[in-house]
């Protein structure tokens, strides 16, 4: 795997595959996509940039652990149901909020607060087993 | 998308339009309080100097949730919420009666217990494994499982209870703790799959998951369905969670491997998740086919509870001692479910949570007489009670309220079952429960002679006492063992209220449909 076109190519697609599971993060409120599928193409994303350049790329762009980038959105998704409680509706009842910015309304919801949760645990969960995987010293 | 415009529908025929008030938020806020402080244990897992700390705050908030619940459902009935507002049958539901509230307390009082016994026992690299996430997680799962009021649900709490089981099993990532990991893992999801097939079933022919909408439809349409089928797959599946007779051979094959708190909350939360969702089950949703098993559970229960208790004498390890103690007092609570009606019933469901505690509290003190003795082995232990006298009165306690002796918790909840069997006529099914007793009476009498009342015969003398981190929580359980046998009434005034609820869910069902008569 570690041909010269692979290394070369693999930052270009990763920042692709990237931007595209966000599309699809975003998307799926409405359309085929959400959180779990975007997550799912992050966490490829990540992957293939580790195939190419190895782990410690991977550890040193994402900043984070991956497994707190999993708990970050375990605490989001849950936050978002927890909203409601101020609304006195029950658990997970989706709110809306619709703020405009520069003339452009942006419909903003809790539904949307969770997707982006459930994004970010499976980006969080799949990459950890993924470069636990790649990892050659145990 | 849910644009101003949308406001024209008529939304009553699909959403729940009241309020939801603050007190109906305590029925998922044991769950979702788990869930984010799991979630804050993750992301500071590197402070494993604070995770203790944080961990049993959390756990202290997480008992008062659970306490204003029972308060909160043992004065006003069962409570509700749906998610999402959508309406019964169509959203997930929780719904919680005396039964769960029961039992969700119980469990978080173990886990606080657990919480604080950790902290002694778990090192730093198995704080940064994320033993208190898991435990956490744990929790999510055991009260999710208490608290729901639907049965797809319930499978899904299962399978987080069981994740996080599988985390906490591997901590320390022994080979020995691999091999008990493997069979528990392999033998745990032939169960959960079973389930499954049950629930499939099961929605195939009512069409709604929602245990409310199941037990009416189940009586309205009792002759046209194939009920029994599916009631046998159910006990088959909750059976084998919960470790009964012929089905329980993963439960010995893994709680010895395991850090002994783990193996204490294990003992104190997974067997009787199982019970619990065998009682819903049999004596809620379908209690004209529970009776019709009845006689096979009575058989199982017998079975399960000789077995138990034999097996434990023939044991030379606390550990696994302890694990057949648990199947043997499981058999007691099937022995109550079998036996039916206000006593039987409230009998397993005492017993069960006597068992959740006393259990808990066993491996805790088998932990600890493990680390004084510095073995487990009884062949090679000795002379306990010389080294710690107040921890062998605890752990006296212990032996003599999980053999059922009175004056502790032991006690009441096999009178209650002995009493309903022999009320019923079934005297075998009353003196196997005396039986187990008195052969559960010797397995421990035999712990207590060997590991505590002989002087040690060992050279090394390991001189440590027992710390505070072990001997709080275990005198915390101890005395809420001590405090049900000598004041049962209070508990026992609940429990005949929770087993009378559950044979007549009308309750039940009003608090999910509050339109009388749907």
């Amino acid at each position: 795997m570690n041909t010269v076109i692979f290394r070369t190519l693999a930052p270009f697609l990763t920042a692709l595959m990237l931007l595209f599971s966000l599309f699809v993060l975003l998307r799926g409120h409405n359309e085929p996509g959400g959180g779990f599928i975007g997550g799912l193409i992050a966490a490829s994303a990540l992957a293939i940039y580790g195939i190419a350049r190895g782990i410690r790329p991977v550890r040193h762009a994402l900043w984070f652990h991956p497994m707190t980038i999993a708990a970050t959105g375990l605490f989001l998704a849950c936050l978002a149901g927890l909203v409601s409680m101020v609304a006195a509706v029950p658990f997970m009842t989706g709110l809306w909020i619709y703020p405009s910015l520069f003339g452009v309304e942006i419909p903003l919801s809790t539904v949307m607060l969770f997707d982006f949760g459930v994004y970010l645990v499976v980006v969080g969960a799949i990459t950890s087993i993924a470069l636990a995987l790649e990892r050659e010293d145990f | 998308m849910a644009t101003p415009a949308a406001s024209a529908i008529d939304l009553s025929k699909a959403l729940v339009l009241a309020p939801a008030p603050l007190d109906s938020w305590l029925v998922v806020l044991p769950v979702a309080w788990c869930l984010l402080a799991g979630a804050v244990l993750l992301m500071l897992r590197k402070k494993v100097a604070a995770q203790p700390f944080l961990a049993v705050a959390a756990l202290l908030v997480l008992v008062v949730l659970d306490a204003l619940l029972l308060w909160t459902v043992a004065t006003g009935g069962p409570v509700t919420m749906v998610m999402g507002r959508w309406l019964p049958p169509f959203g997930i539901a929780f719904t919680v009666d005396l039964t769960g509230a029961l039992f969700a307390l119980t469990s978080s009082l173990i886990a606080l217990a657990g919480g604080l016994y950790a902290a002694g026992d778990i090192g730093a690299s198995g704080r940064r494994y994320g033993f208190y996430p898991f435990l956490l997680l744990l929790m999510a799962g055991v009260s999710g499982t208490f608290l729901t009021g639907d049965i797809f649900n319930l499978y899904v709490w299962f399978e987080v209870l069981l994740i996080a089981s599988f985390g906490l099993l591997v901590l320390g990532s022994e080979p020995r703790q691999i091999d008990g990991a493997v069979k528990y893992a392999f033998l745990n999801l032939v169960a959960t799959t079973l389930f499954l097939i049950a629930v499939g079933y099961l929605y195939g022919l009512f069409g709604t998951l929602n245990m409310a909408d199941i037990a009416v439809k189940a009586a309205e349409r009792r002759a046209e369905l194939p009920l029994m089928v599916l009631a046998t797959l159910f006990v088959l599946a909750f059976g084998m969670k919960a470790a009964a007779f012929p089905v329980n051979f993963w439960l010995p094959a893994s709680y010895h491997t395991p850090r002994i708190v783990v193996a204490a909350l294990f003992a104190g939360l997974l067997t009787k998740v199982g019970v619990y969702s065998l009682v819903r089950v049999m004596v809620m949703l379908f209690p004209v086919e529970g009776e019709a098993l009845s006689f096979v559970v009575a058989a199982v229960a017998t079975a399960t509870m000789i077995y138990g208790a034999l097996a434990a004498i023939g044991q030379s390890d606390i550990r696994r001692l302890l694990g057949y103690l648990v199947i043997s007092g499981i058999g007691v609570m099937l022995a109550g479910v079998a036996v039916g009606g206000p006593g039987g019933v409230g009998g397993a469901l005492f017993y069960a949570l006597h068992s959740m505690v006393v259990m808990t509290a066993l491996y805790m003190a088998a932990g600890v007489a493990g680390r004084l003795a510095g073995t487990f082995d009884l062949n090679a232990a000795g002379g306990l009670y010389g080294k710690a006298a107040y921890f062998s009165a605890l752990s006296l306690v212990l032996f003599l309220a999980v053999a059922g002796m009175p004056p502790f918790s032991g006690f009441w909840p096999k009178v209650m079952v002995a009493k309903a069997a022999i009320d019923i006529g079934a005297w075998w099914l009353a003196a196997a429960v005396l039986g187990s007793g008195f052969l559960t009476t010797i397995a421990v009498g035999r712990v207590w002679t060997l590991a505590y009342w002989r002087p040690s015969a060992r050279s090394t003398v390991i001189d440590a006492a027992p710390g505070a981190s072990a001997l709080v929580p275990l005198s915390l359980l101890a005395a809420v063992s001590v405090l049900v046998g000598l004041f049962p009434d209070l508990l026992l005034t609940q429990i005949q209220a929770a087993a009378a609820l559950l044979s007549e869910p009308s309750a039940y069902v009003n608090s999910v449909f509050p339109e009388a008569g749907r």
